[in-house]
């Protein structure tokens, strides 16, 4: 009896290895047998995803889909992604990977494998005037910047950082405050930022501060997929490594942010 | 007075009524100016809506039809239209107009959102007293003003020492309504950051996240902030009451 309920335990072990076993390397192995990468991005965040005139997805994380197709030697495919679906398509296999803008959290992590280590941060950071000549936060202290009403960072820069926070139901409102002057900058995410700021009509503005607050950024892969997750660590460490999104930044015009200078430090 | 602030931590602790504008320093900072903003801004409200009231009923009585038609118009305006439309008009329309530049050519507003919530929350409530002052006056027994003018006064004295006395005392609980409504009003002003007490409270709430806690605090901070403003007007309108006129 003993031994018959031991060798139904094991075998339903080895089948539950066997299982496993294959699943682990099934992204992997298909993507190499289509010789296709399908990756998820965003097509509507400048500079990270966007269209650009002849409707083709490009942008920084454009890129680091590029640079991992390459790395596998496979052809490339981008879908866009919103931020409503982009763990649904991932989880049903529209895409093999996404790199979309997704802040890494705890509750994400239940649902789908995020790369580790993360790969880009935003923060929160000051649009103003070029002609302000703002240098470091100690000279926003004391002046009135905008805000977004309930935003997480308000506290801290209004407490640690002593700004006078002036803040708005929108942004729509705070851009229309920025421009009348009735505050010298607005704090806000500096993704965001970066891509207000491409438009021509804030020319005359720039995003002159360390940003503060880093909220880390990290790419998803379906859960329990190790061989394909276990790749694409290794790849982000060597991007920290030898400092190529820094050097991707520079190219969408972006300023080089201080998280990622933090993670080259770190890895090297 | 820190045991006493700390008991509110204790509060916290125990209960889970979390009231950070006591124990944390820095909340208890914003919520007491907004505290002080929302009473400043009351009061210089009142009193201007309440001049604007009075000078507005003495022009709409004026000889020159022009003069009755301006004060038509702007009654129209300001009472047709919502507070909230007239104060982003106010700061966000007429202010991008009125802005100048400094010399390093950054935009400087002239007039700041504060300023702009007097302003336009004052012709709001100014527009109101003008018809309620009108009704006081239109209640003065025609034969005291008649009076008036055979004894010599002119339309400005008779208007000043005679009309306006009696029609204040009939206009004050119509008056009194408008105030209370103009205070409660003040709110508002929250929407082009002005840090009155919503605002801040708003603040508070995002990054303590004790929202229902707040919401009572603001409602019993209102209630006694209007409550003492109806003492004293009823005050006011007891002891300045004329025995035998009016009701």
């Amino acid at each position: 009896m003993l031994k018959k309920t031991l060798s139904i335990i094991a075998s339903g072990l080895l089948l539950g290895l066997l299982g496993a076993s294959a699943a682990n390397a099934h992204v992997l192995d298909d993507i190499k047998k289509k010789g296709v990468l399908v990756v998820g991005t965003k097509a509507d965040y400048r500079p990270f995803g966007f269209l650009d005139p002849t409707g083709k997805i490009v942008g920084l994380e454009a890129d680091l889909a590029a640079d991992i197709a390459k790395r596998l030697g496979v052809k490339l495919e981008l879908i866009p992604v919103v931020a409503s679906n982009r763990i649904q398509f991932l989880q049903q296999g529209k895409i093999d990977l996404m790199i979309a803008t997704m802040s890494d959290t705890p509750d994400r992590r239940k649902i789908i494998d995020i790369i580790e280590p993360n790969y880009y941060a935003s923060g929160v950071n000051v649009m103003a005037l070029k002609s302000q000549k703002v240098g470091s936060w100690d000279q926003v202290k004391g002046k009135k910047v905008c805000l977004i009403q309930g935003a997480f960072y308000n506290k801290e820069l209004q407490e640690k950082y002593g700004i006078e926070g002036v803040a708005f139901p929108g942004t729509a409102e705070a851009y229309a405050a920025l421009k009348n002057g009735n505050c010298m900058g607005f704090a806000y995410d500096d993704t965001a930022l970066v891509g207000e700021l491409l438009k021509p009509e804030w020319a005359a503005y720039e995003m002159p501060l360390e940003s503060l607050l880093p909220v880390p950024w990290g790419m998803g892969v379906k859960q329990g997929e190790k061989a394909f997750a276990d790749f694409l660590s290794k790849t982000v460490t060597e991007w920290h490594k030898t400092g190529a999104i820094s050097a991707l930044e520079t190219k969408w015009g972006v300023k080089n942010t201080p998280y990622l200078k933090e993670m080259t430090a770190k890895f090297k | 007075m820190d045991a006493f602030w700390e008991w509110f931590r204790w509060l916290n602790g125990a209960t889970g009524i979390n009231l950070t504008i006591f124990y944390d320093k820095f909340d208890r900072g914003r919520f007491a100016s907004g505290f002080l903003m929302t009473v400043q801004l009351s009061a210089l409200c009142i009193v201007l809506s309440v001049v604007i009231g009075v000078v507005g009923a003495w022009l709409q009585g004026s000889r020159l039809r022009i003069t009755r038609k301006v004060v038509y118009w702007y009654i129209q305006f300001f009472r047709n239209t919502p507070p909230l439309v007239q104060l982003y008009f106010f700061y966000f329309g007429v202010g991008s107009l009125l802005g100048s530049t400094d010399a390093a050519g950054n935009a400087v507003p002239l007039v700041s959102n504060v300023t702009w919530a007097v302003i336009s929350l004052s012709f709001f409530a100014g527009a109101f007293n003008v018809e309620i002052f009108r009704s006081g006056i239109e209640a003065v027994p025609r034969t005291t003003l008649e009076a008036a003018e055979s004894l010599g006064f002119s339309r400005l004295r008779a208007y000043l020492l005679i009309v306006l006395p009696l029609a204040f005392r009939i206009s004050l609980p119509a008056l009194n309504n408008n105030l209370v409504n103009l205070v409660k009003t003040t709110t508002l002003a929250y929407a082009i950051a002005v840090p009155e007490m919503l605002y801040v409270s708003s603040q508070i709430w995002s990054d303590e996240l004790n929202v229902p806690v707040m919401m009572n605090v603001l409602l019993v901070t209102y209630f006694l902030l209007v409550g003492s403003l109806v003492y004293f007007m009823h005050r006011w309108e007891r002891a300045i009451r004329v025995p035998g006129f009016g009701a």
